[in-house]
């Protein structure tokens, strides 16, 4: 394609390698003014490194860029900006403690001769930008008063203060509940009627579908291709993606239930800051079941969760496994009693990612026979286990047992913590979130795997922000609003927009399932 | 090209390149207040390498900073920052002169029992600190640095005190010699002992006219234990799991807060028998006044510093600046150089060598900008 002035960036011939490993290669960018653009591909393909090298924060082995047909060195984020360059990443930038305002103008304050910054001037532009482009936000509160969607509202808000034409948002929908990513999408198309132009990297197909004009394929470092949206379709994404035919949902068969495993009675969980967050809460799951818990983030699955695990004082009511009592014991306690669980953010609580891979898979069974013997450590035991793991669930690379666990990608990452909690052979495994930050590939596979191990007999809790893995997995759904169960389902009469209504608080008026 | 950005990313390659910069700049700051660097040079290495009693005493007194370096590296392992590591070496050293002069049991069992009282003593002060930030979250920080000043105070009360203070001195009696650990100690000085040395020039210098004892041996076997203990037990893994990521630890069965406290425990522990065994092997065997602390706890923060990623790191940086501390009096003695300035040295190359640290990642800077170039 020419260079001309109708595209906003073209990238040409960009070369990228990390160490002996090439992340992009030869890879070619055309974005038309005016729309929406995506970058797609899988966890680790490049599409992030790409952009980076756009926003000035690497610089490219070899290539140009080119800015509106001309031709642009982009040494630094700094300068990017004043290319009329913008970035929002995935982890928002922000100040918790300071207010919206104060965020927004961070950095590229006004100030008069005195060096004292205009507040009321500042605020009339900021006001003037919002009503341009739709972005509702209060200006006053902080920013750790408000939600995630409103957080990423103020970094887009910064992005357009500094006055950029060319927004990229990296991986805008990947904390976002269902009714904000409607409104991000509504958001994106108001900047492009304004003028401006969106690079969105994603791998979500459905928000590609929804909101995107062109699309870029990027597998392995290279350039697949660029697709027009309106020819595509999800399941043709995914496989250009991919490289391969893929299932985008799992098949499911009708589970037979057995007898009750664990059962959560009537209990009320204080978070940290003593608010009651969970209410007076009840639920049974029996052999054989995937029960769900769908509901959006913040309406008390964090301390549900932490009190099932024994690191949360329930207020009142009871946990049972089996049987027995476990709430306000120790960890360690719910861990003896059968009960695994797969965290959402596995670099927090599921692994130690300075630790090797091996390391990593003894991390709740360091103190059980045969890792350990009379308080030491088996190192072979652990290696041989490690192989076992590693060949079972295909992680690649082959040889990755005496690696940093962080070298691993993330799918691989979660592949390897899933294992080591499955081989606790527990009696509930609790799933929270499992396939987050996960690609196609990979989230067929945990799905699947769950699904398997439902097939076993065994009792699962899924918990996830995301409907979609809800509906497509679990056997039971619930829907969890302001700490209180507000509906369960069966699988079969499960109505996604009746779901979709009561996670937003809307009323339940008859009980199905 | 490639073949030196790993020559230079080899950790031995890169601390000797450091120590050899630092030797460098600390000439040029020689020089720009009047001193010969050569000659100052040529001074610090005759201090530590001209004769076998220098070798020996610099191996001497590097024997209670590898110790207290365990300790901080320890403890920095189990994510915890021990900056008391100087109170639990005072109270140890408090503890054993105690005991040695009240206690007088045969040589066998004094030296355990003594030593293991000064090793209590470090112990329980590090488990105070741990305590109070496992139950109660303070800073192990702040309870440390008190604590050093409440180890320093009891250390001038008990000097001073009327049943320990040795008249016409700042400091107590000796302990007894029951309680020595040092080696051949009435052999040496015996008539026959005087006599066989005096055929051997070199055990002569050596031994004689050092404290020599079994302490470097046994700061040796610590490193050991060290990493025995973090890296072969299913508490070491905990406590290094617990120093990494606390809400993974938490998330995974175990008890972070009683890691906590055994972990400082056990680096106090380390930092008392720094502390017993000076006691017991060298210099005259008592506690005296403190008017500022003596560093053997704080250079031990250094040598964890330069030792890098493992525990037997900590013997070569504790020789290091054992060596730099002893050549950096001798220059002082004999070039008539101030204590600054020797000060100032001891900075600059502890420096660089803590700067090797972060050399694999600027060979890689640099080989970048220079294929960028080609």
């Amino acid at each position: 394609m020419e260079i001309s002035k109708d595209y906003a960036v073209q990238m040409r011939g960009i070369m990228k390698s990390f160490g002996d490993f090439k992340v992009l290669d030869d890879v070619n960018l055309d974005v038309k003014k005016g729309t929406i653009h995506a970058i797609l591909g899988e966890n680790g393909a490049g599409k992030s490194t790409l952009m980076n090298i756009l926003y000035g924060l690497y610089t490219a082995d070899a290539g140009e860029i080119y800015l509106n047909g001309e031709v642009a060195d982009i040494k630094n984020p700094h300068l990017a900006i004043n290319n009329g360059i913008g970035m929002v990443h995935q982890h928002f930038m922000l100040i918790d403690k300071f207010t919206v305002l104060q965020n927004i103008i961070l950095g590229s304050e006004n100030t008069n001769k005195f060096g004292v910054i205009d507040m009321k001037k500042e605020k009339k532009r900021v006001i003037e930008i919002i009503k341009e482009y739709n972005l509702k936000v209060d200006l006053s509160s902080r920013i750790r008063n408000i939600s995630v969607g409103m957080q990423q509202r103020v970094e887009i808000l910064k992005a357009l203060y500094r006055g950029v034409d060319i927004l990229i948002l990296d991986e805008p929908t990947a904390v976002l509940t269902p009714m904000e990513i409607d409104d991000l999408i509504d958001i994106m198309r108001d900047l492009v009627k304004n003028g401006k132009t969106v690079i969105i990297i994603t791998h979500k197909l459905k928000e590609i579908i929804r909101s995107s004009n062109e699309c870029a394929i990027i597998r392995k470092g290279k350039l697949i291709g660029s697709v027009k949206v309106e020819d595509e379709t999800e399941q043709s994404l995914a496989e250009k993606m991919v490289g391969r035919k893929v299932r985008l949902s799992v098949e499911r068969t009708p589970s037979d239930f057995g007898k009750d495993v664990f059962e959560v009675n009537d209990i009320s969980v204080r978070s940290i800051r003593g608010i009651q967050t969970v209410k007076n809460l009840s639920f049974k799951i029996r052999q054989g079941e995937i029960f769900g818990i769908a509901g959006v983030e913040g309406n008390g699955q964090k301390e549900l969760i932490e009190a099932i695990i024994g690191i949360r004082n329930v207020e009142s009511g009871k946990i049972k496994i089996n049987g027995k009592e476990i709430q306000n014991t120790s960890n360690l306690n719910v861990l003896n009693n059968g009960i695994s669980i797969i965290h959402d953010d596995r670099h927090k609580y599921g692994c130690i990612l300075d630790f090797t891979v091996s390391e990593n898979m003894i991390l709740n069974k360091c103190r059980q026979k045969p890792f350990s013997k009379n308080g030491l450590l088996n190192d072979s035991v652990r290696d041989k286990f490690t192989d076992e793991l590693i060949e079972k669930y295909d992680v690649r690379p082959k040889n990755c047992k005496n690696m940093r666990m962080a070298s691993l990608s993330g799918g691989n990452q979660q592949k390897l913590v899933i294992g080591r909690e499955i081989s606790n052979n527990p009696d509930l495994l609790i799933a929270v979130q499992p396939t987050r930050g996960l690609d196609v590939g990979a989230i067929e596979y945990v799905r699947k795997t769950l699904i398997d191990l439902r097939d076993k007999g065994k009792a699962i809790l899924l918990i996830s922000l995301e409907l979609d893995e809800i509906l497509d997995v679990a056997d039971t759904i619930s829907v969890i609003y302001n700490g209180e169960i507000v509906g369960t389902f069966s699988n079969e009469t499960a109505d996604e927009n009746k779901i979709g209504l009561l996670m937003a608080g809307g009323k339940n008026n008859e009980k199905i399932g | 090209m490639k073949k030196l950005d790993n020559i230079l990313k080899n950790p031995l390659v890169s601390t000797v390149l450091a120590i050899i910069l630092g030797f460098m700049v600390a000439s040029v700051i020689l020089l720009a207040v009047g001193y010969k660097p050569g000659q100052c040079l040529a001074v610090m290495f005759n201090a530590v390498f001209s004769r076998p009693k220098f070798i020996m005493n610099v191996i001497i007194k590097s024997s209670p900073i590898i110790l207290t370096g365990l300790s901080v590296f320890f403890a920095f392992k189990s994510g915890l920052f021990n900056i008391g590591a100087e109170g639990q070496y005072i109270a140890s050293t408090i503890v054993t002169t105690i005991l040695g002069i009240i206690l007088d049991l045969p040589p066998l069992i004094q030296v355990p029992v003594i030593v293991l009282g000064g090793v209590l003593a470090g112990a329980l002060l590090g488990a105070a600190v741990g305590f109070l930030k496992a139950k109660f979250g303070i800073n192990e920080v702040i309870t440390s640095i008190m604590f050093n000043w409440i180890a320093l105070y009891l250390c001038n009360y008990v000097s001073n005190s009327e049943r320990f203070h040795r008249p016409e001195s700042d400091g107590t009696f000796s302990i007894r010699d029951s309680g020595f650990t040092n080696l051949f100690y009435n052999w040496k000085f015996s008539k026959e002992g005087r006599e066989y040395l005096k055929n051997n020039q070199f055990l002569n210098d050596a031994v004689l006219k050092t404290d020599f004892s079994l302490n470097f041996i046994i700061a040796v076997i610590m490193a050991f234990v060290v990493w025995l203990i973090l890296y072969k037990t299913v508490k070491g893994y905990e406590f290094r799991v617990s120093g990494i990521n606390v809400d993974a630890a938490r998330n995974n069965g175990m008890c972070v807060e009683r890691n906590i406290v055994y972990s400082m425990l056990i680096a106090g522990a380390l930092s008392g028998l720094a502390g017993a065994l000076t006691v017991t092997g060298t210099g005259s065997h008592n506690i005296h006044v403190l008017a500022i602390f003596e560093n053997n706890g704080f250079n031990g923060m250094s040598v964890a510093l330069i030792a890098g990623g493992t525990p037997f790191g900590c013997i070569f940086a504790g020789l290091l600046f054992s060596g730099l501390i002893y050549a950096g009096q001798s220059l002082q003695f004999k070039t008539g150089a101030p204590s600054e300035i020797v000060n100032i040295m001891i900075g600059v190359i502890v420096f660089f060598v803590a700067l090797t640290q972060f050399m694999p990642t600027l060979v890689d800077m640099i080989s970048k900008r220079r294929n960028k170039d080609v």
